[in-house]
């Protein structure tokens, strides 16, 4: 139990019970204020603008404002042809770029219906499990900052540079890789890439039981997440939570299972969820759990893919790519498991023009989000930090 | 020329002029704000992180526009971000600096045409002293970018105002692609 | 659906989900649209979209519980805006619907779905910020993505770039 210093007011005392929520009981009568956060703040991950409504300490109301970065995705891709969205679609999230083109690259062959070459699904299943880990190691790094540890951010980068550089020995682009195309991909791999993989692979083992002993472990870590912002099963799929958010609330969703894509449903893998047993279900540490626990099931499923890619000599990765990318009238919604949620593309053609008619990104970021006034309701303030990097956001994919 | 480069010559007396100490003490702790836009705010936080260690050269993101002589503008400045941007930069203190990273933020980058709610180039707000290109920038021309920055406070002198020591600076650059044939000769030779 | 033809199993699951809906409203909605990238049907009467969606949330049969997707539309030649729902029962019995509800372009609106799905929320206020499709009903109806004072929608097809906000110019 905690007595806030009122000077002699009232008094505001602050519990946390053995179930690890917290209690505020106040006998003060205190003011609202309200708070603006953002959008230039450093833990709001990028542009986004909080308004919260506080009483002392307590939020009692905090409305996410964005548009901040509002790129106009929707409007670039009705005026672009079909494989020149896919750089944009990198830039929706930039953190995880090859799972994004991945999902475009999905829907767009649905509406074309396709064969995609088999050493080209597993070449995009790696790579894409490979940004999948990059993009964890940040949200796990930039998680840390919020919540005061510094150290895991420099370990978490100095790993992801080398992913990094795998990636740019294949595409060329540290980033932004514009690789995975429409039935097919820009170039074949390297040839020692798949060896240098694997020694990533027995280099990075290790390297996630060190990063959980320096945080998942840590015990100020625990404390100032355990508990913080629990979201029911239930409430989470109304509001159309997915990815790891929805993990974390227990629910066992993962699109590479549930509605499989590519060559998933070969593949050998876990879908983590929390147990109860080192968190609350629901609760910001167990989506932090989810996270690091699916780096190593990314490294099994990029394990599996190199001992299963067929070995084609003089593969040409472009060979199904049609000449002319003009799918017939039609819509279609497909989505893939990026590594924040469900990304889906729904895209209207009208059968006559190389351009989409319409292209509407579903962002996980923008509906997990989306929850934030609920999730924050009668949190301590600085727990609010704690909410906002567990949600883990790319503003990029947020407000598109 | 730096203060360190000017050679030690009698025993632990530094000649020098005031001009030369300010700027080499400005130079060399040039705090960013650290406020990221978009992607290219990514690669800024790679920049600052392990790899690239941004902090041999002094160089260390504060997060209020008070204490920061630097405005590293990394991303695309939307309309809505346009007005909080400037309000940013009227926060700090001078002399300020600012440095568009990124195509978006120099000219609007891929959503030059059809981006009807990003800002072409970030210098239509605010003065911008040095452009890095690319989109994203690497790291490595991030830090080339903060180099200039550094010469730019290097030249400036008492009677050597901004604008002039932005135009020696200009003066000073080599074209790109005379550097690139050159190299290239060497290399087939 | 078209005889002779055969689809996959996961299209079979949306139509027996519409067979239940089709019974219980009747004409106002429109046949199945059976295909493989995104089977539909439309409701032809809008009025009736919020009991619709209640419907398909709580039947026993049914039981959308999730939304993934709600995309604005613009039907420029047929004069209409409209909204098209992914809908999916998620962890429970696995299908997916797509839904597609249409209004007036000038003066017609559609019921908010809001209080049915939470994820309506952003969406709608994202669809009315880019198309001005208004939703009656919805708990907070407001721009998002855009400043509140900006002009006009930006994604109907016959939009125009306005020369300057706040005295910034806009177009290159
Ligand atoms: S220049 Fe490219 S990488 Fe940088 S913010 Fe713009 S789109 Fe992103």
């Amino acid at each position: 139990m905690q007595e806030l210093d009122t000077a002699g007011l009232g008094s505001i005392r602050v519990t946390r019970k053995d179930d690890h929520t917290v209690v505020i009981e106040k006998d003060l009568a205190t003011e609202q204020m309200v708070l603006a956060m953002g959008p230039q703040h450093p833990s709001t991950h990028g542009v986004l603008k909080l308004e919260c409504l506080t009483d002392g300490e307590v939020i009692t109301q905090a409305e996410p404002f964005l548009g901040y970065l509002h790129r106009c995705f929707e409007k670039c891709c009705e005026n672009v042809d079909y494989p020149a969205i896919v750089p944009y679609t990198d830039r929706l999230d930039y953190l995880s770029g090859m799972n994004s083109e991945f999902a475009y690259a999905l829907a767009v062959e649905k509406l074309l219906d396709i064969e995609i070459p088999r050493r080209v699904e597993f070449i995009r299943v790696i790579v894409a499990e490979l940004n999948r880990i990059a993009s964890h190691l940040v949200a796990i790094g930039t998680y840390g900052i919020d919540l005061g540890a510094f150290t895991p951010f420099l370990f978490c980068f100095r790993d992801r540079e080398i992913i990094l550089g795998l990636l740019e020995w294949v595409s060329g682009a540290r980033m932004l890789y514009n690789y995975i195309w429409i039935g097919g991909l820009a170039y074949d791999i390297p040839s020692d890439f798949l060896k240098r993989v694997g020694e990533f692979i027995a280099y990075f083992r290790p390297k996630t039981v060190e990063l959980c002993n320096l945080l998942t472990k840590n015990e100020i870590f625990v404390k100032r997440t355990i508990g913080i912002g629990i979201m029911p099963a239930e409430v989470a799929i109304n509001y159309g939570w997915s990815g790891p958010m929805l993990r974390g609330s227990g629910v066992k969703w993962d699109l590479r299972r549930n509605d499989p894509y590519s060559v998933y449903p070969e593949l050998d893998f876990n879908v983590p969820v929390p147990d109860g047993k080192l968190s609350i279900v629901g609760d910001c540490l167990s989506r932090h759990l989810v996270r690091a626990l699916e780096m190593e099931e990314s490294l099994k499923i990029i394990e599996q893919c190199i001992s299963k890619m067929p070995a084609t000599e003089g593969f040409n990765p472009r060979s199904a790519i049609p000449k002319r990318i003009r799918p017939k009238a039609g819509e279609v919604y497909a989505r893939a498991e990026n590594p924040r949620g469900e990304l889906g593309f729904y895209i209207l053609s009208d059968g006559k023009s190389t351009k989409p008619l319409r292209c509407k990104a579903r962002s996980s970021c923008f509906v997990n989000l989306s929850a934030m006034k609920d999730l924050s309701k009668g949190q301590l303030l600085p727990d609010l930090v704690a909410i906002i990097g567990s949600i883990d956001i790319v503003l990029g994919e947020v407000d598109r | 020329m730096g203060l360190l480069d000017a050679g030690i010559k009698n025993h632990n007396v530094l000649v020098t002029s005031v001009d030369n100490v300010l700027n080499w003490a400005r130079l060399s702790s040039l705090w960013p704000m650290g406020f990221g836009l978009a992607c290219c705010a990514i690669e800024m936080m790679a920049t600052n992180a392990s790899n690239y260690d941004l902090e041999r050269f002094g160089i260390f993101p504060r997060s209020s526009p008070r204490q920061s002589d630097l405005m590293i503008v990394a991303g695309t400045v939307t309309m809505k971000m346009a007005e909080r941007v400037i309000r940013l930069y009227e926060q700090m203190p001078e002399p300020r600096y600012v440095l568009s990273m990124g195509s978006c933020s120099n000219c609007g980058g891929p959503y030059w045409e059809h981006g009807y709610h990003v800002l072409k180039g970030v210098d239509r707000i605010i003065p911008v002293d040095v452009y890095v290109p690319g989109c994203p920038p690497r790291p490595e021309s991030l830090i080339g970018g903060l180099m200039k920055v550094q010469e730019l406070i290097r030249m400036e002198q008492i009677g050597i105002s901004r604008a002039d020591a932005l135009k020696k600076l200009a003066e000073k650059s080599v074209d790109p692609q005379f550097v690139i044939e050159r190299e290239r000769k060497a290399a087939e030779a | 659906m078209e005889e002779g033809k055969v689809f996959s199993q996961s299209v079979q699951q949306s139509a027996a989900a519409y067979a239940i809906i089709h019974e219980k409203f009747g004409s106002a909605v429109s046949a199945f649209d059976a295909n493989e990238t995104m089977p539909f049907f439309e409701v032809l009467d809008a009025r009736l979209w919020r009991d619709i969606a209640l419907f398909m949330r709580d039947h026993a049969k049914l039981k959308f519980n999730y939304m993934a997707c709600l995309t604005g539309m613009d039907y420029q030649a047929e004069e209409k805006l409209g909204i098209v729902c992914n809908l999916e029962s998620l962890s429970l019995f696995n299908h997916r619907l797509a839904v597609k509800v249409k209004c007036e372009r000038d003066g017609g609106f559609i019921p908010s779905v809001a209080c049915v799905w939470h994820t309506a929320n952003w969406h709608e206020r994202e669809a009315y910020d880019m198309f001005g499709i208004l939703f009656t009903g919805h708990p907070d109806f407001r721009r998002i993505l855009c400043p509140d004072d900006w002009e006009g929608f930006p994604l109907r097809k016959d939009y125009k770039v306005q020369e300057s906000y706040h005295g910034i110019k806009v177009p290159y």
